[in-house]
């Protein structure tokens, strides 16, 4: 620090400049989260809501951190570049949780039961965790079933319909008449012919994830250069090498486009299946929180969701970027 | 849909000092379908090279050069006549005759490592045969850049990994389609001289597509010279000149201002 000080006064002024930056943004940030707290404790509910105190003591916390952040940042430059890059957004929150505070549980300015306050969807997870966790891990399991069986079936299916013209002869018609129909729509003669409901949204899952998978790995497979295939057969190649070692690390990142879209499209069926007929999983959670009128339950489940969803993104998404490390310029999640 | 293409005869393990081929093209005539037509590319082209013998081709663009080779490679049948590698019909791929094409298509997921050794792994022969992956390396001088993948390269690096592919396999007719194309003029003639003392050295029978009259004439034992689509021998040039040539040699400009005449350029002379 002192020879950052003692160093030529173009670094002094720089400094000077950080550190004004820095603690202006970040301290205001944890200003915000500090008044969110105080409002939640100087102020009685309107309603009745028994985790109030704690959910204040959580938005303390944050308020601290930020705090000791914004200080500390001018004498850490790693620690600089998250708090500047990072402050804004801590504010936006802020200033949300705070205005959040004060419509709902203090004021009364949106309508209750529909809008509840932070700290009723803070009860939700510290009061309700075994049924909410219970419904978490079924749909988690269901999910992960469903789309490993349709993205295997999916990518084994696309290579072979990319590679085989017998196959393809066969395969293209139904998967032109029958690919495009949302999965949904099977899902009452799912339900009503697999013995259980499980084992329908298994399948239904597994559709939804299959169809995009197949196609983009079909087109994957039929966009490699036949220049490839020269090169590998004057060299030796035969077909199982072909295939293994030029059509698929070829089409691998059109397998990629496959398997995200059929993500998107597993996501849907899930919750649908979960909402009309599975007796477990957040769209059970999310039905049965319906039926009681319980709006917290509900946000909390879709709060579960949206992250469960972006973390599963986030996941195929470094699983790509491994898998095609070779490829420059790809998007970043 | 490629499953029609995918006969390829059982690759023997690769002796080290190659055993040259013999290769003969008789009558051979070729066209494409275009839609609404027929392209006639070769016209009765025969020519025949000995084994060992260095054979450079030169001919206007799109005259049908690289389409000959194909057929050499064995990746096309000709529509007419027969190409003969040791008296036998050439009818597929065999890693015995390599062929270096005119664009030099590395593997982009693989990196210059793993794309100089694809014909040993092929013809399961890697892990016996390591050490000639780092050997064509170095020969083509990109050693240090075994573990780059090929967007990190420059097209004459690429062009350079495309002949250290080829060659990992000690072949014994080497195809070369405008192997040095892209280089730089330095880096060209040092590869030239590279590639003369390489062929002096392993003994494969070599086929040269260049359009560099002065490149077949360093190189070559004779010179073949194709004209306009469809494409012909129009005159067959024997090189009479040892190794190492000099571009200053008289014989050399003679040899020169003969075949531009042939190629209907004598007035560039
Ligand atoms: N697969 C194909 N289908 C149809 N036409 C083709 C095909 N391959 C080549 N041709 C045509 O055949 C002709 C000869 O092509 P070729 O690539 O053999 O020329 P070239 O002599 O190698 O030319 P260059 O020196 O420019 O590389 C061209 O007119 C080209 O358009
Ligand atoms: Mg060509």
């Amino acid at each position: 620090m002192t020879d950052i000080l003692a160093d030529a006064p173009g670094r002094e002024a720089d400094f000077a400049a950080a550190l004004k930056d820095l603690s202006f943004t970040g301290i205001l940030a944890a200003s915000a989260f500090a008044a969110a707290a105080a409002f939640s404790l100087i102020w009685d509910d309107v309603g009745d809501w028994g985790r109030t105190r704690e959910f204040a003591l959580i938005l303390a916390g944050v308020a601290a951190g930020l705090f000791l952040a914004s200080v500390l940042a001018p004498w850490h430059a790693g620690l600089a570049a998250k708090v500047t890059h990072r402050a804004p957004w801590a504010l936006a929150l802020g200033l949300f949780f705070a205005a959040w505070e004060i419509t709902t549980a203090k004021f009364n300015i949106l309508p209750q039961p529909f809008f509840p306050p932070p700290q009723a969807i803070f009860e939700v997870f510290t009061d309700d965790f075994a049924k909410l966790g219970a419904s978490i891990l079924a749909s988690v399991k269901l999910h992960a079933t469903g789309y490993a069986i349709g993205a295997v079936a999916g990518f084994l299916l696309g290579v072979s319909i990319g590679w085989s013209r017998a196959v393809g002869y066969w395969a293209h018609p139904i998967l032109r008449f029958v690919g495009p129909l949302p999965a949904t729509a099977w899902l009452p003669i799912a339900f009503f012919v697999f013995p259980t409901s499980h084992s329908a949204s298994v399948f239904l899952i597994a559709l939804a994830t299959a169809f995009p998978t197949t196609v983009l790995t079909w087109s994957g497979i039929a966009a490699v250069p036949s220049a490839y295939y020269d090169i590998a057969r004057t060299l030796g190649a035969n077909s199982r090498f072909l295939v293994l070692k030029v059509a698929i690390p070829a089409a691998l990142p059109h397998v990629f486009v496959g398997l995200f879209m059929g993500l998107g499209s597993s996501f849907a069926v899930l919750v649908v299946a979960e909402l009309l007929g599975v007796k477990a999983g957040l769209g059970w959670y999310l039905q049965w929180a319906q039926g009681w009128a319980s709006y917290a339950n509900m946000y909390a489940a879709l709060l579960v969701m949206t992250v469960l969803c972006s973390t599963l993104m986030t996941i195929l998404f470094r699983l790509r970027d491994r898998v095609l490390s070779w490829q420059k310029g790809i998007v970043k999640w | 849909m490629v499953t029609a293409a995918l006969r390829t005869e059982p690759a023997p393990a690769t002796p080290r000092q190659a055993d040259p081929l013999g290769l003969s093209i008789r009558g051979v005539s070729h066209q494409f379908d275009l839609d609404g037509g027929i392209l006639p590319v070769l016209d009765d082209v025969s020519l025949d090279a000995a084994p060992g013998e260095f054979v450079a081709l030169l001919g206007p663009s799109g005259c049908g050069k690289s389409t000959l080779l194909r057929l050499v490679a064995g990746l096309d049948r000709p529509t007419r006549g027969e190409v003969l590698g040791d008296g036998q019909a050439i009818t597929a791929p065999h890693p015995s005759r390599v062929v270096v094409f005119q664009d030099p298509t590395l593997y982009p997921w693989r990196t210059v490592w793993r794309n100089v050794s694809l014909g040993l792994e092929a013809q399961g022969i890697l892990s016996r045969e390591r050490g000639r992956v780092e050997a064509a390396l170095n020969l083509v001088g990109l050693g240090a850049f075994a573990k780059a993948y090929p967007h990190q390269l420059s097209g004459g690096m690429a062009q350079r990994v495309a002949l250290a592919r080829a060659l990992v396999n000690d072949p014994r007719l080497l195809v070369l389609d405008e192997p040095l194309g892209k280089l730089d003029s330095l880096t060209r003639l040092q590869m030239q001289s590279e590639l003369v003392s390489l062929w002096q050295r392993a003994g494969f029978t070599a086929l040269l597509v260049t359009h560099d009259v002065e490149e077949a004439l360093f190189m070559a034992d004779r010179v073949i010279v194709f004209s306009d689509r469809p494409a012909r021998v129009a005159a067959d040039v024997r090189v009479d000149l040892p190794h190492p040539r000099h571009r200053g040699d008289l014989r050399f400009g003679e040899l020169r201002r003969l075949i531009l005449g042939h190629l209907g350029l004598e007035a560039t002379w």
